[in-house]
C-alpha cells in the first residue's frame, strides 16, 4: 500500500518538482554567469509552449518511440519510489533510453544519428557504475529493494564513499551536464546541432522534457539512498550534490565522447570496485 | 523409457531415410513429418517425465557399448581419411591420440566395467530435450526452403542436400542421446558425433575457407575430446567396477574423486562451447549455411558444452578450480561482448554474442551456487530461443538483400516489415527488460553477489551488460530507420519459411509470461533435487515484469493516435534542400547522398586488440583450473 | 493559454552580414542585456525555433537555404530581419550577387533597422515579434478548431 502511494506521488508530483528543479537550475546558472536569468517557472512555460506548437515529424514512428521513452521512464521512477527492486529499476531505465535512441535512429537524419550513437555511448559509460552502486547498496543494507534500503538505519555513505563519488561522476552524464553532455544538453547549449533531440519538435520535444524531469527526480532519489539513515542529511546531500553538478556544468567545457566513456568506466573500476572489494573484505572478515 | 529411445533412434532412422530420399518432394514431406513427430515426442516427454525427479534406466551396456566403440573407430578412420585428403596432419595426430586413448580404455578396463543405469531423465534433461526437439525441428523445416534458395544462389556449390539433411538428423539424434545418457562413455560417443556433424556441416560448401574453418573446429573439439577420453580412463582406473562411470554416481561421489574428471570434462565443455581461447572456431563456423549456425552453433550443440558444465556445477561449487573455470566464462563474456561492438557482419555479431552468453552460463556453472545454476538453466532456454530466431532472420534477410552486413539492413522496417519486427523482438529478447535473457542476467547478478569471489563476477557482468546494450541497440537502430524510398522486398517467401519464424517469435514473448511456470515446474525442482534448496525471483518482480510486457504490447496502439496529425518534413540538413532519397547538392554543386553509419569503435574494441588479451587470459585460467584441481585432489 | 509569448526560442541565421549585426545579436545574450530574462533561448535548430532572426542580405547562394530553414520551423513562427542589409539589402543592394532583403525570399514580420542594429532595438524588435507570434498562434488554434468542427460535422453527416 505504501509502495503504491509512493508510485502515485511520484507520477503526480515528479513533473512539478522536476520542473521547479530545472527552473532553479537555470536561475543558478544565470547567476553564476552574472545574469538575472529567467523566471522560476520558465521550464513550465517552455513545455507549455512546446505543446502549443504545430506537430512536425520526419516519420510518424518517432512519436511512438518518444511516448514509449516517457512511459518507461515513469515506470522505472514509479518502481523506484514504490520501493521496488533496484536492479529492475535500472533495467527499466535502460529500456526507456533505448526507446529514445530508437526514436532518434528512426528519422534517418545525420544529426540525430550521431546523437543516438553518443547516447548509446553514454549508456555504456554509466551503466557499470549504476549497477555497482546497486550492488554496493545491497552489500551494506542486505536488500535490493529501495524501500528497505531507504529505511535501513545503516549509515550507508560511510561504507560507500567511493561508490557515492563514482555515482556522482556518472550522474553528470545522466543529468546531461558539462563536461559529459555529449548526446544532447540543456537549454541554450548546443552539441552537433541538438544531438539526439534534433528531429523532435513541438509536443514530442515537450514529452522528452517531461521525461527528463521525471528522470532527474529519480536520480536525486537515488542519492537519498546513500543517506537513508538520516532524512535531513539526505535532503541536504541532494541539494549540495545538485548544486555541485550545476557548478561543474558552468565551469567545465564539453569533453569528447572518449573522455565520457573513460571517466564512467574508470569511476566504476577505481571508485566502485575498489570500494566494494574493501567492504566485501571487511564484512566477510567480521 | 520408450520415449527416450524413440527420440534417440527415430531421428537416426530419418537420417538414413534422408540419404535415400532423392526427390525434393519426398524430402520435404519426410522432414516436415519427422519434425512434427520429434516435436510432439519431446512434448510427450515433458508430459510423462516433467513432473518427476531423476529416473534411471538400466540398460545392458555391453553390446551397445561395443557397437558404439566400433562406430567410433569407424568415424576416426573417416576423419583420418579426410585429414589425409586435405593434408591436415594436426587433425590426424589428434584423432590418433584420441583413438589410442579409446583403444587403451577398451583393452585395459572395459572388460571389467559394468555400468548399470545407462540412461536417465530429469527435469534438466527434459528442458534440453524440449530445446532440441522443438527448436531443432523448426530449424530443420526452415532449412528446407533455405537450402533450395541457397543452391539457386550458389550454383558453384555441389548440391548435397541429401547429405545435409542426413547430418542434421543424425545430429539431432546425437543431441538427444547426449542429454539422456547417464553412462559417461555413451555421453562421450554422442559428444564425438556432434563434433563430427559440426565438422561436416561447416565444410558443406567445400570452398577452401569452409574446409579450413571446418578443420579448425574439428581440431579444437578433438582437444576437448581427448580430455574427455582421459577423464574416462581416470575414472576407470579409480573405480574398476565402473559404477562411477554413471553420471549420477560420479556427481554423488564427492569432490575428492569427482573434481579431476569434472575439470577434464569441463575442459571438453569449454572447447565445445567455444569459450576463449577456443572462440575462433565458432566464428569460423559462420561460413556454414545459416540454419546450421542456428541449430548447431547457437541453440543446441554449443549448449552441450555448457550442459555438461552445469551438470558438474555441484562438483565445482566451492572449489578454486571451479572458480577458475567460471573465470574463463566471465572473461569470455566480457571480451566477446566487447568485440561484438566492432563487428558489422550480422552473423559475426551473433556468433560473438553466442560466445559471450555461453561464457556467462559457464561462469554461473563454475561458481555453482543454487541461484546461479537456476540462472544458468534460464540462460540456456532463453538464449536458444532468441538466438535461433535471430539466425533464421538474418538468413532470410541475407537471401533477400544479398548482404548480411548490418549497415545494409538499414530501413528494414520499410523494406521487410514483418522480418524487421521479428528481428526487433529477437534482439529485444537478447538484452532488454522484461525479456528472458535480461531476467537471467539479473538473476546471475543476484546470485554472484551472494557467492564466494562473487564481486569479480559482478564487476565483469556490470561492464559486459553495458557493452551488450551498445551493440544490440545500434543494430536495432539500423532496423528501425525509416528511409522512405526503399521498396518492399518481403513477399515471395514460402510458408515453410514463415512458420518457424512466427513460432520462435511467439516463443520469445511467451516465455516471458511462462517463465514463472517453467521455473517452478522444471528448474526449481531440479535445483532442489541437487542442492536441497532452490532459488527464484520474488513474486512481486514477476508481476511487475508481466506488467512491463503488457505495456510494451499495448504501446504500439498509440500509432493510431499519431496517424492523422503531423506535417511531414525532411530531416534537418543544415538548410540544404534534400530530395526524399536524401540527395543534396554539396559544395561546388556536386550531387551527394546522405548516408549514416554506425560506430564500431574499432580502436577500442577491435578484434585485433581484444582477442589476444582474452585468449591469453583464458588460456592461463584453463591451465590454472587444472593445476588447482590437481592440488585439491 | 499563451505560453508561446513567455518562451520564444530563436534561431539566428547570418545571410551575408558583415558580422556587425551578428555581434549585436549575441550581445543580447550577455549579462548586460540577458534576454533569457524573457525566456528567450538561442537554439541552433530550426525545428526547435519560434523566431527566425536573420542578419545580412540574401545572396544567390543562400536563398534556398533561408527558405529551407524557414520551412523547417514548425508553426506558429515569425521572422525578424535585423539590420539594414536584412531589411532591404542595405549598401549591398546593387551588388551583382545580392537578391535584396530577407522579404524577397520569405515573409518578414518585423524589420529592425540599424547599421549595426543596437541590442536595444533588436530586443524591441523581438518583443514586437512576440505579439505577432501570439496572434498567429490564436489564428492557428482557431483554424485547427474550425477544421475539427468540419471533420466532426462530416463524420456526423456520413
Amino acid at each position: 500500500m505504501n509502495g503504491l502511494l509512493g508510485a502515485l506521488l511520484f507520477i503526480l508530483l515528479a513533473p512539478l518538482l522536476g520542473g521547479l528543479v530545472a527552473g532553479v537550475d537555470r536561475i543558478l546558472t544565470a547567476r553564476m554567469q552574472g545574469r538575472v536569468g529567467p523566471p522560476l517557472l520558465q521550464p513550465f512555460y517552455d513545455v507549455g509552449k512546446l505543446f502549443e506548437k504545430e506537430n512536425v515529424v520526419v516519420t510518424t514512428a518517432q512519436n511512438f518511440y518518444v511516448l514509449a521513452y516517457l512511459a518507461f521512464i515513469v515506470v522505472s521512477g514509479a518502481l523506484f519510489f514504490a520501493g521496488g527492486d533496484l536492479l529492475l529499476v535500472i533495467f527499466a531505465f535502460t529500456l526507456a533510453h533505448v526507446f529514445l535512441v530508437l526514436g532518434a535512429y528512426s528519422v534517418h537524419s545525420p544529426y540525430s544519428h550521431i546523437g543516438a550513437e553518443r547516447e548509446l555511448i553514454q549508456i555504456m559509460a554509466y551503466e557499470p557504475m549504476i549497477i555497482l552502486a546497486a550492488v554496493g547498496l545491497y552489500m551494506v543494507t542486505g536488500s535490493f529493494f529501495t524501500g528497505e534500503i531507504a529505511a535501513s538505519t545503516v549509515p550507508v555513505i560511510l561504507y560507500l564513499p567511493g561508490v557515492f563519488l563514482g555515482f556522482l561522476t556518472v550522474l553528470t552524464i545522466k543529468l546531461r551536464k558539462s563536461p559529459f553532455d555529449i548526446s544532447t544538453s540543456h537549454h541554450a547549449h548546443q552539441e552537433i546541432v541538438k544531438g539526439i533531440t534534433t528531429e523532435f519538435s513541438g509536443a514530442t520535444l515537450g514529452q522528452i522534457e517531461i521525461a527528463h524531469w521525471y528522470e532527474n527526480i529519480f536520480l536525486l532519489g537515488f542519492i537519498y539512498l546513500f543517506f537513508g539513515f538520516n532524512p535531513v542529511l539526505g535532503i541536504a546531500a541532494i541539494a549540495i550534490t545538485y548544486f555541485a553538478e550545476i557548478f561543474l556544468d558552468n565551469t567545465t567545457a564539453r569533453l569528447r565522447w572518449q573522455a565520457a566513456l573513460q571517466s564512467g568506466w574508470a569511476a566504476a573500476a577505481i571508485l566502485g570496485i575498489l570500494n566494494l572489494a574493501i567492504i566485501g573484505y571487511i564484512m566477510g572478515g567480521a | 523409457m520408450e520415449t527416450l529411445l524413440f527420440l534417440i533412434l527415430f531421428p537416426a532412422v530419418i537420417a538414413v531415410g534422408m540419404l535415400l530420399a532423392n526427390q525434393k518432394k519426398v524430402r520435404f514431406a519426410m522432414v516436415t513429418a519427422a519434425a512434427v513427430v520429434i516435436a510432439a515426442a519431446s512434448v510427450l516427454l515433458l508430459a510423462v517425465y516433467g513432473m518427476q525427479d531423476l529416473i534411471l534406466f538400466a540398460i545392458p551396456s555391453e553390446p551397445v557399448s561395443r557397437i558404439l566403440v566400433i562406430i567410433e573407430l569407424g568415424l576416426a578412420a573417416y576423419i583420418a581419411y579426410l585429414g589425409l585428403r586435405f593434408r591436415n596432419y594436426l587433425a590426424i595426430a589428434l584423432i590418433a591420440v584420441q583413438t589410442a586413448l579409446i583403444v587403451a580404455f577398451e583393452f585395459l578396463y572395459a572388460g571389467d566395467l559394468h555400468p548399470v543405469n545407462n540412461l536417465f531423465i530429469d527435469q534438466f534433461s527434459v528442458i534440453m530435450a524440449l530445446i532440441i526437439g522443438i527448436i531443432g525441428s523448426l530449424i530443420a523445416v526452415y532449412a528446407l526452403r533455405y537450402m533450395e534458395t541457397y543452391h539457386t544462389e550458389h550454383p558453384e556449390v555441389r548440391n548435397r542436400q541429401r547429405f545435409f539433411f542426413f547430418v542434421i538428423f543424425l545430429f539431432i539424434a546425437a543431441m538427444f542421446g547426449l542429454v539422456f545418457s547417464n553412462n559417461l562413455q555413451w555421453i562421450f560417443f554422442f559428444w564425438e558425433v556432434t563434433t563430427i556433424s559440426s565438422f561436416l556441416l561447416i565444410g558443406y560448401s567445400e570452398t577452401d575457407e569452409a574446409t579450413r574453418n571446418a578443420f579448425r573446429a574439428l581440431t579444437m573439439n578433438l582437444l576437448g575430446g581427448i580430455a574427455f577420453a582421459a577423464a574416462l580412463i581416470y575414472l576407470a582406473a579409480v573405480d574398476p567396477a565402473g559404477r562411477i562411470l554413471e553420471l549420477d554416481q560420479l556427481l554423488a561421489s564427492g569432490e575428492a574423486i569427482a573434481l579431476i574428471p569434472a575439470v577434464l570434462i569441463g575442459f571438453a565443455g569449454i572447447t565445445k562451447a567455444a569459450l576463449m581461447p577456443f572462440s575462433t572456431w565458432l566464428l569460423g563456423a559462420m561460413v556454414a549455411p545459416t540454419p546450421v549456425s542456428a541449430l548447431l552453433h547457437s541453440s543446441t550443440m554449443v549448449k552441450a558444452g555448457v550442459y555438461i558444465l552445469v551438470r558438474f556445477a555441484p562438483v565445482y561449487a566451492g572449489t578454486l578450480a571451479g572458480v577458475s573455470i567460471a573465470m574463463v566464462g566471465a572473461v569470455t563474456f566480457l571480451v566477446a561482448s566487447a568485440i561484438a561492438i566492432s563487428q558489422s557482419d550480422a552473423k559475426s555479431v551473433l556468433a560473438y554474442s553466442t560466445v559471450a552468453n555461453l561464457g556467462l552460463i559457464a561462469a554461473c556453472a563454475g561458481v555453482g551456487t543454487p541461484m546461479l545454476v537456476w540462472a544458468a538453466i534460464l540462460l540456456i532456454i532463453f538464449h536458444a530461443i532468441s538466438k535461433s530466431l535471430l539466425f533464421l532472420s538474418v538468413g532470410t534477410v541475407e537471401q533477400r538483400i544479398h548482404s548480411r552486413d548490418i549497415e545494409d539492413m538499414e530501413g528494414l522496417i520499410v523494406r521487410m516489415p514483418k522480418m524487421a519486427v521479428m528481428m526487433f523482438i529477437g534482439i529485444a529478447g537478447m538484452f532488454l527488460a522484461p525479456f528472458g535473457m535480461l531476467i537471467s542476467k539479473w538473476a546471475a547478478i543476484e546470485g554472484f553477489v551472494q557467492a564466494p569471489y562473487g564481486l569479480a563476477f559482478v564487476a565483469i557482468l556490470a561492464y559486459g551488460g553495458a557493452v551488450t546494450v551498445f551493440f544490440w541497440a545500434k543494430w536495432m537502430g539500423k532496423l528501425v530507420t525509416v528511409a522512405r524510398y526503399r521498396t518492399v522486398v518481403e513477399d515471395g517467401f514460402r510458408q515453410e519459411r514463415w512458420v518457424p519464424l512466427y513460432t520462435l517469435t511467439t516463443l520469445v514473448a511467451a516465455t516471458v509470461l511462462l517463465f514463472p511456470l517453467i521455473s517452478s515446474t522444471l528448474i526449481e525442482p531440479y535445483v532442489f533435487s541437487i542442492y536441497g534448496t532452490t532459488a527464484r525471483l520474488s513474486q512481486a518482480n514477476i508481476a511487475i515484469m508481466a506488467l512491463m510486457l503488457f505495456l510494451l504490447l499495448i504501446l504500439p496502439i498509440s500509432f493510431l493516435l499519431f496517424r492523422k496529425s503531423a506535417k511531414h518534413l525532411p530531416p534537418y540538413m543544415s538548410g540544404r534542400t534534400t530530395t526524399p532519397d536524401m540527395q543534396f547538392l554539396g559544395s561546388m554543386g556536386v550531387a551527394r547522398e546522405m548516408t549514416t553509419r554506425n560506430y564500431y569503435l574499432t580502436a577500442y574494441f577491435g578484434e585485433k586488440r581484444l582477442l589476444p588479451v582474452g585468449t591469453a587470459l583464458c588460456t592461463g585460467l584453463v591451465l590454472a583450473s587444472w593445476l588447482l584441481a590437481g592440488v585439491a585432489a | 493559454m499563451a505560453f508561446l509569448k513567455r518562451s520564444p526560442w530563436l534561431l539566428h541565421y547570418d545571410a551575408s552580414s558583415c558580422n556587425g549585426c551578428d555581434i549585436e545579436v549575441l550581445a543580447c545574450l550577455t549579462p548586460l542585456y540577458d534576454v533569457e530574462r524573457f525566456g528567450i533561448i538561442n537554439t541552433g535548430n530550426p525545428k526547435h525555433a519560434d523566431i527566425l532572426v536573420i542578419t545580412g542580405g540574401i545572396n544567390e547562394l543562400n536563398r534556398d537555404i533561408v527558405r529551407n530553414i524557414y520551412e523547417q520551423m514548425p508553426e506558429p513562427k515569425v521572422v525578424v530581419a535585423v539590420g539594414i542589409c536584412a531589411t532591404s539589402g542595405g549598401i549591398f543592394r546593387e551588388c551583382y550577387n545580392i537578391v535584396g532583403g530577407v522579404d524577397k525570399v520569405i515573409p518578414v514580420d518585423v524589420y529592425v533597422p540599424g547599421c549595426a542594429a543596437r541590442p536595444e532595438s533588436i530586443i524591441d524588435g523581438i518583443v514586437t515579434a512576440l505579439g505577432i507570434l501570439e496572434e498567429k498562434r490564436r489564428t492557428m488554434a482557431d483554424r485547427t478548431h474550425a477544421k475539427e468542427e468540419i471533420r466532426k460535422g462530416a463524420e456526423a453527416g456520413s
